[in-house]
């Protein structure tokens, strides 16, 4: 059965300079595995290709049933020099959330 | 000594000012040293704090400083709360004389007021010598002027005005969480080699340094995570022992929530590998940290890790970012998309004939602003939202140039679509940061009482 990533897991953006970071923590550590499994480096940098990232990392907390990302240059220059109205990147946890999973 | 209490009151200069009453109500009740922190001190912040001191040498502290410390500075002295914060800004000795004044007003108590410096690199070090140590790109290298260069301060300043007797430390830049763990050095008389201890001191101060991000505050999603009466959130308490043990918590009666999700959404905000947070005073390595629900609104929170501190400061340099220029109309009712993308059109034609050098931004507020490419125009569909909001954005330094785009979506009113409605403009003045590492020997962190006037 497919759903999305938002059903199951907790997102949250946070920026430092031009890099987003998005811990991404499930709802029910139970799941930790098939997440691990469906959220990988290359269908995040996908679900972001249009911020042109420069690199993706994902950084796995198994005790916390927890991951973090960290996208590389996405906020056009970051929250001082970002045209968009979200400098931050603080919405973009739920372009993460979006993403379907079996 | 068995516990530390450290409210987290604010998390940001523009945090609500009413949130640390609670705070010091519940930490009033609580048995052991007590601190109400203060994080107010964003990257952009500080640069326009410079700005003011610049203007008028009595300025520079926080513009928040008075909001946010008359409701708590009474109850805090008379239960011997003490206070630690960073709105000291570009200029803390100016922000203990202002705080002296405001108990004074209050006929308090004179409060024994504590001063940290040492952060303010400029006259330190010259704009080549900060950007032969930027880390990450070269603005530094062609910035005409150095608007404010801060480096991160630890944690020991801190703890040495409270083993001075301080009831409210000033700061200006120093690491958020060393707002924390300066009380927990002092209370518990730490070590600097404790790595271990650092790291929880530290990781405690990352979970309140946020103030109600940790408590329900940038969580509530109704249907997917519910947060009970977000409107009086209540802001956080870190309960920390000796052993460097936390419990997150809040106060009593006040909304929000407190759990493994909020905690560890909180403990992995902007951190980039978790296995080596970087402060001041040590090396916090998360990947052993566990998250346990022990109580009703209270989580522990073990297993900090710490690692040597490194050999270098950070500090962040601002300059002159020149000027961001906006603008927005509206479409709505039946043809809207349509509409707005020949106003986008029209824009971009004459602005691209009039100013070409100006690179645009287009959005379309409620259909493609926020999670689309961020370089194309948005494309509109006849069968699109019937109600939106453009807005147009640009950057230069020349005032000339930006002035063209905005009268340009001005003109749209007469000369644009049909029913363009409700145009807005504005220019802010901007500025760019960037990061260098210092090494420590060019840093003379100091610590100073605030004379009796």
């Amino acid at each position: 059965m497919t759903c999305r990533l938002r059903d199951v897991a907790n997102a949250r953006s946070g920026d430092k300079g031009n890099c987003l970071n998005i811990a991404l923590v499930c709802r029910d550590p139970a799941d930790y595995a098939a997440v691990a499994k469906a959220v990988t480096v290359e269908r995040v940098r996908e679900a972001f290709a249009a911020r042109k990232p420069t690199q993706v990392v994902r950084y796995d907390l198994p005790k916390l049933a927890a991951f973090n990302f960290v996208l590389d240059n996405v906020l056009e220059g970051g929250v001082n020099s970002s045209l968009g109205l979200d400098g931050h990147g603080k919405s973009l946890s739920f372009l993460l959330l979006d993403m379907p999973i079996d | 000594m068995a516990t530390v209490y450290i409210g987290g009151a604010a998390g940001f200069a523009g945090d609500r000012s009413d949130a640390g009453v609670p705070l010091a109500a519940a930490l009033a009740k609580c048995d052991g040293p007590r601190f109400l922190m203060y994080e107010m001190l964003a990257e952009r912040t500080l640069a326009l704090c410079q700005i003011e001191r610049r203007k008028n040498p009595q300025h520079g502290y926080s513009p928040a400083l008075e909001r946010m410390l008359t409701p708590v500075l009474a109850p805090c002295l008379a239960a011997g709360i003490k206070i630690v914060g960073n709105f000291g800004a570009a200029n803390p000795q100016a922000a203990a004389r202002k705080l002296a004044a405001m108990a004074g007003a209050q006929k308090l108590r004179p409060p024994r007021i504590a001063v940290v410096e040492g952060d303010d690199l400029s006259g330190v070090l010259t704009r080549e010598e900060l950007a032969a140590c930027e880390t990450g790109g070269a603005l530094l290298k062609t910035a005409r002027e150095i608007v404010s260069a801060n480096v991160y301060l630890g944690a020991r300043p801190i703890a040495d005005a409270l083993d001075q007797g301080a009831d409210i430390v000033v700061t200006g830049r120093v690491a958020d969480s060393a707002l924390a763990l300066g009380t927990l050095l002092h209370a518990f008389e730490w070590r600097a080699a404790d790595w271990d201890k650092l790291a929880a001191g530290t990781m405690a101060g990352h979970l309140l340094e946020c103030g109600a991000q940790v408590t329900g505050g940038y969580f509530a999603d109704p249907g997917c995570k519910d947060v009970p009466d977000l409107a009086h959130v209540g802001y956080p308490i870190a309960e920390v022992g000796d052993g460097g043990g936390i419990v997150m918590t809040k106060p009593d009666g006040t909304g929000g929530v407190v759990n493994r999700l909020t905690v560890i959404e909180q403990l992995l905000y902007e951190i980039h590998d978790p296995s080596a947070y970087l402060a001041p005073d040590v090396v916090l390595d998360l990947m052993n940290v566990e998250v346990a629900e022990i109580g009703n609104d209270r989580v522990r929170v073990t297993g900090a890790r710490g690692k040597p501190a490194p050999d270098t400061l950070k500090a962040t340099v601002c300059v002159d970012g020149g000027l961001l220029g906006e603008a927005e109309i509206s479409y709505a009712g039946p043809g809207a998309a349509a509409r707005a993308q020949l106003a986008a059109d029209v824009i971009r034609r004459r602005v691209g004939e009039k100013a070409p050098n100006l690179r645009i931004r287009v959005d379309a507020i409620g259909a493609v602003s926020i999670l689309g490419a961020t370089d194309a125009p948005p494309a509109l569909r006849d069968d699109g939202p019937q109600d939106v909001r453009l807005r147009f954005a640009a950057q230069s330094s020349d005032r000339a140039e930006i002035d063209v785009m905005l009268d340009e979506v001005e003109a749209l009113y007469c000369a644009g679509p049909a029913g363009g409605a409700g145009v807005r403009r504005r220019v802010t003045p901007r500025l760019a940061s960037t990061s260098c590492l210092i090494e420590r020997r060019y840093t003379r962190p100091r610590v100073t009482m605030l004379e009796p006037s």
